[in-house]
């Protein structure tokens, strides 16, 4: 009786899917970067044996080498070090940004579509107001009135994207109850609640899906912004944006320090998308 | 005269709305900055030394902005002069929020305005290469441009720039914003991430616009490819790229922080930077008030003029 929209891609054998993927060395690639990203930020000792904090003032801005893979900073402190443990701080908040715009913002876009009346109205205006103010610009006042931290920043790069993301729920919601199964749900005497939670969900949380793979790659660009504004860790903490910062005062003499942490941080948000964007196309078909 | 009521309708309720959105962005940073802050003044005193700082000079500094009012009444006083369009002074150059935020606009204006036209042009240009190019190749890479360019963080492209345009060649100034050549790196930067979106929409609704009837009838009629693109494709596929008005817009402010910053030039983007980091409350507000309603405006115009531009919405005014 549940006719469900199962997603083609999940119902193809695991063998085929891994086929078709050595056809698309991009988005193979795409993969591989993130997986290191990912490995940097949880056990970024495997990865190098330098430390982020200490460093050889007598070695101070060497250009990259063996030694160095991206050279080191004022402090002589190895920068491909400070880039991998700066993974973990840029990376947890990113991810707990991505969590807090896709957890509120999925719920409250459900109660709008489902509920509908005044409640939607009153919510969709509500979402108004908060795409009306330019994400970054949102959540710079709400990182001034928490206080600066890493923390923080991924608290306002979060609270800044749940109108967006209740949006497109919303749309997805009105979308599917419109849908004959719901109604041969309701028909078959299911409750609002069941209805809910048993159709409505399972069958509008892609497109939501899709927008938190596009968001992560925003949100990382979000919280390194911020780093760069210096809203985010204090200076001896490794951060990719605040990395970037730290070099900029020395870009004409020693450009790397400041260029290299960025192409990094840079490659990843490609990677990212161009993930969200497979994933995105493979939902269409 | 049934028409005429409903068109009626259909303004009052989107100048309705736009006036709620100005409105709610006026009272959310009240709420945010006036509001949850336990004492608003504290914010102006530097967290470490709070505490050696005796309470009676921290009364009087509140005392001097207001915050030792009822809220309500701070917030009606503020509402009332916000309507003139008075947010108060400054509380780091005392000067008045709206005469500090209108020394700073022309520059942003410039840049932003500059960079909108470059990010366009970018941008029909990827659409254009993407429609009528034959090779598979060139169209997959001319594709993948656009989300190239909103992947890569504004301020490593404006230090890139930096770095080759300024420091190595030497073609351009680092920093400021003197004469019209300084105006050019910061240009270039901005427009590359504003430039995606508009990309990725105009490649989806030229290549949705050739697919369509009126496109094989042109060539039934003898009308070339690059005639058909320039007449008829071009015109209606721009049309939708105005319903990403707001998007591009909230883009080149967001966009023009980190450039002012980069570059070292004046505008609204340094100036909220300067602000948040003083902890300036009342420029702050005045600075977000003005940039929602400049959104509002915008989406405004848009939903206003776009019925005209497309006859088939003219019908459905109504649900709209």
């Amino acid at each position: 009786m549940t006719v469900q929209l199962a997603a083609p891609a999940l119902g193809r054998p695991l063998v085929k899917r891994l086929g078709e993927l050595t056809r698309q060395p991009i988005l193979v690639a795409s993969w591989i970067v993130v997986l290191v990203v990912i490995g940097w930020a949880v056990a970024p000792g495997l990865f190098t044996s330098y430390s982020p904090f200490d460093g050889d003032t007598s070695a101070s801005f060497a250009p990259p080498s063996a030694e160095h893979w991206f050279g080191t900073d004022r402090l002589g402190r190895d920068l491909f070090a400070r880039s991998v443990y700066g993974a973990h701080t840029t990376l947890t908040a990113t991810l707990l940004a991505v969590l807090i715009a896709f957890g509120i913002g999925t719920v409250v876009g459900l109660v709008a579509g489902f509920v509908g009346g005044i409640v939607d109205t009153a919510v969709m205006r509500v979402v108004d107001v908060f795409l009306a103010i330019p994400s970054l610009l949102l959540a710079m006042v709400v990182v001034s009135v928490l206080g600066y931290s890493t923390q923080n920043i991924a608290l306002a790069v979060g609270i800044s994207s749940i109108a967006s993301f209740a949006r497109v729920m919303r749309a997805q919601v009105l979308a599917v109850v419109t849908q004959d199964y719901v109604k041969a749900a309701y028909g078959l005497g299911v409750g609002r609640l069941g209805v809910m939670l048993r159709h409505v969900v399972p069958n509008s949380l892609s497109s939501v899906i899709a927008l938190a793979a596009l968001e992560v790659g925003t949100a990382v660009l979000a919280v390194a912004s911020l780093g760069f504004l210096g809203y985010g860790a204090p200076p001896p903490q490794p951060e990719w944006g605040l990395l970037v910062a730290e070099g900029r005062d020395y870009v004409a003499v020693h450009p790397w320090a400041s260029i290299l942490p960025g192409v990094a941080l840079a490659i990843v948000v490609i990677a990212t998308h161009r993930i969200s964007t497979s994933y995105r196309k493979e939902h269409r078909r | 005269m049934e028409e005429q009521r409903e068109v009626t309708r259909y303004l009052a309720l989107k100048v309705g709305r736009a006036l709620f959105v100005v409105w709610a962005a006026f009272t959310l940073t009240f709420v945010l900055l006036f509001v949850l802050p336990a004492n608003p003044a504290d914010l102006l005193f530097d967290p470490a030394e709070i505490n050696s700082i005796p309470p009676e000079v921290r009364e009087q500094v509140a005392e001097s902005y207001g915050f030792d009012k009822p809220v309500f009444l701070q917030y009606f006083n503020r509402l009332g002069h916000a309507l003139t369009g008075d947010f108060g002074n400054s509380v780091q150059s005392g000067r008045a929020v709206t005469e500090t935020i209108l020394d700073a606009l022309p520059s942003t204006l410039v840049l932003a305005s500059g960079a909108l036209v470059l990010a366009l042009l970018i941008a029909f240009v990827i659409a254009l290469v993407t429609t009528s190019t034959r090779r598979p190749w060139v169209r997959n890479l001319v594709e993948a441009l656009p989300s190239g360019a909103v992947s890569v963080p504004v301020f490593l492209s404006g230090i890139l720039m930096l770095q080759i345009f300024s420091f190595r060649l030497g073609w351009f100034p680092a920093f400021g914003d003197s004469g019209a050549r300084s105006v050019v790196l910061p240009l270039i930067t901005l427009a590359v991430p504003v430039s995606g979106p508009i990309a990725q929409l105009l490649v989806r609704s030229f290549a949705t616009e050739f697919r369509s009837g009126y496109v094989t009838t042109s060539y039934a009629k003898g009308a070339t490819r690059n005639g058909i693109i320039i007449r008829d494709v071009f015109r209606n596929a721009s049309l939708p790229a105005l319903t990403i008005a707001g998007i591009t817009f909230g883009n080149l402010i967001a966009g023009s922080v980190i450039t002012e910053t980069v570059f070292a030039r004046k505008g609204i983007g340094r100036l909220t930077q300067a602000a948040i980091n003083t902890l300036d409350v009342p420029l702050v507000q005045g600075i977000v008030v003005l940039v929602a309603a400049s959104f509002a405006l915008i989406n405004l115009i848009v939903d206003l003029i776009y019925p005209l531009l497309d006859p088939r919405l003219r019908a459905t005014l109504a649900v709209a």
